[in-house]
């Protein structure tokens, strides 16, 4: 199971910029609801308040005690604001004079006017209580004005009130979380400009990085130019290796064969002669399997870092062709070579494309009898060119072509003859690294056909 | 037409007999009468302090698009429909009233159910207090003035030239005023407290007629029925709907609406929440408000529909608006202290 990947930067930045915006809309909203009510809720207690005041300044004394004359702007000036309900209730020392005997009150408040949110009847009132004394017959009179009016202009306020803040916290929210993405997205350009300059780099490119980043970036920076020397070195010490290990396995084995081929000239025992051919054969093996190590080695190392160009097909075919006349000559084997008089220009490594030719002809010289015919053809297609390597050899057995371009992986027919069986893996990994294709058939009457596709510039 | 309202004053007077024995109803019932075919399956009741007459036309073609509906149309005063609210939580769908102030406290006090339609948010905003009480008619409280004065003396336009008047033909006008008694009579009482409200010059006209041993009615009808037989030289605050259909201008007298300021009644009509039918009620409602129903009240019944243009044009017309300064003269000591000070002015020994 693959590891969950870490989630972006930029969208964590982003995120965390959404959370604080959506946690200050909420606050917003809750903010300029509260102070909307608050200020709707001292509204009507002005007003309530007002009313109250009118009735209590209305009030006297007279014969038979208290004469309270609610004035008629008392009740008006309520129904001027809003079209809520209203209720009243005049008390003198705590007992109900007039007006809704039920109505809820708050507890006297002292001077000023007390004021309480109470359930009444089918509905909810806010309620005023306002104190006043009277003097009636040289005695104080406690006189108590209780008024409450329902809070529908107030609920549609607060409602009205509510959509604005919904409103001005949604747009605060968008705003937010659109400029949080832009502040992302500047934050983290030098993080991409120097992942940019880091990957724009050549293959053979093992510069330190020198490119201005902030300081956060600065560890990163010079972790991975530590990591580029270290690299350096260590690609140094392989390249000294193969070379090394070229030399030091073809230089002997090249002076073993000359040796044994002295040795063989010089000796007339048929024994002897046998042995010789024998040893002979088994150097030129292990000569042949040390140099497609070495290609092989070169082809893995140089895919993963290839060295882009343009490179004429027309000519590297014909110059592999050439370089393998010698030993087709040896054999009397007449190689062909056709469609290589237009150039075929395609962008590659030519290292690499030399390499897999170099295979293809070496294999179809060696599996092919004395006195055969070797066709080497390059063609244009579609996007594409191809070179076919013909031969009139033993052909692939009963193996599919793919399972042969497997590393170590030989015919099951061709015991006979020396091979590693490193070579059609090494054309088939140079056609993948250059986005190619590589097949092996049966010809028909005997002999493989060997094609490699590449795709044209 | 004749023969048949005799038929259906003849079932009324019956039903009158019928209901307090069988206690139906507490409250006390002018006049009952149903419209409509006897296979009705629904049935609007309409409790009501306006004359059976004069909402014939609108309840007939009411019922005419609505054949399935019976209309049970109950008469009765002021206070006793309120009563029926407020007290008795009488099963009918509707409350008509011209005591605007008693209308206002039942809807004030939540016993009206809410109803909203393109023909209630057509009315101005003094003709209806929330989605709870609606207007329907407006009238204006006329002074009627015989004929027999008029042909002595100019016509007053206003409180003070009225006051004048009074005052200075002392001879013509003592013993033959009226005027609507406030304690007994809920528009009356409106009546009263509004002209109190509106003007200093009310209790100086309530000193002079008071001087003039005035006649004190519970209703309209009988005003304008005493002035037409000549027993009252004036007539201060009709309702002047029935006034103008009733009086002959060039042999029996003249309606006047007074230049200073004359108050307009309105008419209002509420849903009961012990109505039965709450939605046949809100349908009457929306045909009452309707332009063919407002077409239809001004043409047959004499009750002119609310008509704010009408007003706009007429500057003296105040429409008492509902709201909850009606309810101020509903306090019971508001209503003593002033009912006090009415008799004190009005009944001089």
């Amino acid at each position: 199971m693959a590891a969950r990947r870490p989630m972006s930067l930029r969208r964590r930045l982003f995120l965390q910029m959404l959370g604080v915006a959506a946690v200050l809309s909420v606050a917003l909203y809750l903010t300029v609801r509260t102070v909307a009510e608050r200020a709707a809720e001292a509204t009507q207690d002005n007003i309530l308040a007002a009313s109250a005041t009118a009735i209590a300044e209305a009030a006297r004394a007279a014969d038979q005690g208290i004469l309270v004359d609610i004035p008629y702007a008392a009740f008006a000036m309520l129904g001027a604001v809003s079209e809520d309900r209203v209720f009243y209730r005049i008390l003198a020392n705590d007992e109900t004079i007039t007006g809704y005997e039920d109505l809820p009150m708050p507890g006297p408040g002292g001077a000023g006017p007390a004021y309480l949110t109470s359930p009444y009847r089918d509905t909810v009132v806010r309620i005023v209580r306002l104190n006043r004394q009277l003097p009636v017959d040289g005695r104080p009179v406690d006189l108590g004005i209780v008024v409450a009016q329902t809070r529908l202009a107030q609920d549609a306020i607060a409602r009205r009130v509510a959509n604005v803040a919904a409103g001005l916290g949604i747009g605060f929210f968008l705003l937010a979380g659109l400029l949080g993405g832009l502040a992302a997205q500047s934050t983290l350009r030098p993080l991409r400009r120097l992942a940019g300059a880091v990957s724009r780099r050549g293959p053979s490119d093992l510069r330190p990085v020198d490119h201005s980043a902030p300081s956060e970036l600065q560890p990163l920076l010079s972790a991975l130019n530590g990591f580029i020397g270290r690299l350096r070195a260590a690609l140094d010490r392989t390249e000294t290796l193969i070379a090394e290990a070229a030399h030091h396995v073809r230089t002997p084995l090249a002076t073993v064969r000359i040796q044994t081929e002295i040795a063989l000239r010089n000796t007339d025992d048929d024994a002897t002669r046998r042995t010789l051919r024998a040893v002979i054969r088994a150097v030129e093996e292990s000569a042949r399997s040390a140099g497609q190590l070495l290609d092989h080695a070169m082809v893995s190392y140089r895919s993963d870092h290839m060295d882009r160009g343009p490179v004429d097909l027309a000519r590297r075919l014909s110059e592999m062709v050439h370089s393998v006349t010698p030993a087709a000559d040896l054999r009397d084997i007449d190689l062909h070579l056709s469609g290589v008089d237009q150039p075929a220009a395609i962008t590659g490594d030519e290292v690499l494309i030399d390499a897999a030719l170099r295979n293809l002809l070496d294999n179809a010289v060696k599996y092919s009898p004395a006195d055969a015919r070797i066709e080497a053809a390059l063609a244009p297609g579609d996007g594409w060119f191809w070179i076919e390597i013909r031969d009139r050899g033993r052909g692939i057995g009963e193996a599919g072509g793919a399972e042969l371009a497997t590393r170590f992986r030989r015919g099951a027919n061709v015991g006979d003859i020396v091979g590693s069986g490193l070579g059609l893996s090494i054309v088939e990994e140079v056609a993948r690294a250059h986005g190619g294709r590589f097949s092996l058939e049966n010809r028909e009457g005997g002999g493989t056909c060997a094609r490699l596709e590449l795709p044209r510039t | 037409m004749r023969p048949a309202r005799t038929a259906a004053n003849l079932i009324a007077a019956l039903l009158a007999l019928v209901a307090p024995l069988t206690g139906a109803t507490a409250y006390e019932v002018e006049e009952e009468r149903r419209f409509g075919t006897p296979e009705a399956d629904r049935e609007l009741h309409i409790l009501s302090t306006t004359d059976t007459e004069h909402f014939q036309p609108l309840i007939e073609a009411f019922l005419a698009t609505r054949p399935n509906v019976a209309l049970i149309y109950t008469v009765a005063s002021s206070t006793e429909t309120y009563k029926a609210v407020a007290e008795e939580a009488a099963p009918v769908d509707l409350v008509i009233s011209s005591a605007m102030d008693l209308q206002m406290k039942l809807a004030n006090d939540g016993l009206a159910l809410p109803h909203r339609s393109d023909a209630t948010l057509s009315l101005p905003d003094w003709a209806r207090w929330r989605d709870h009480l609606f207007a329907f008619a407006q009238e204006p409280a006329v002074t009627l003035l015989s004929r027999r004065v008029l042909d002595q003396l100019p016509a007053p336009q206003t409180r003070q030239e009225l006051i004048a008047l009074l005052r200075d033909n002392p001879a013509l006008f003592r013993g033959r005023i009226g005027t609507y008694d406030p304690r007994s009579s809920g528009t009356g009482y409106l009546f009263a407290t509004q002209d109190a409200r509106q003007s200093q010059a009310y209790w100086r006209l309530v000193q002079v007629m008071g001087g003039l041993q005035p006649r004190i009615y519970c209703c309209s009808g009988q005003m304008i029925a005493d002035l037409k037989a000549g027993d009252l030289m004036m007539a201060y605050n009709v309702t002047g709907s029935y006034a103008a259909a009733q009086l002959d201008p060039d042999r029996e007298g003249l309606v006047i609406a007074l230049q200073d300021y004359t108050n307009v009644l309105l008419r209002s009509v509420l849903i009961p929440p012990t109505a039965r039918d709450p939605d046949l009620g809100r349908a009457f409602i929306d045909y009452l408000l309707s332009p063919a129903g407002r077409a239809l009240q001004a043409e047959r019944t004499g009750l002119p529909p609310i008509d704010g243009a009408a007003l706009g044009q007429a500057p003296h017309l105040h429409p008492i608006a509902l709201g909850p300064g009606l309810l101020v003269y509903l306090d019971q000591i508001k209503r003593q202290n002033f009912l006090r000070e009415w008799t004190d002015a009005m009944i001089q020994p």
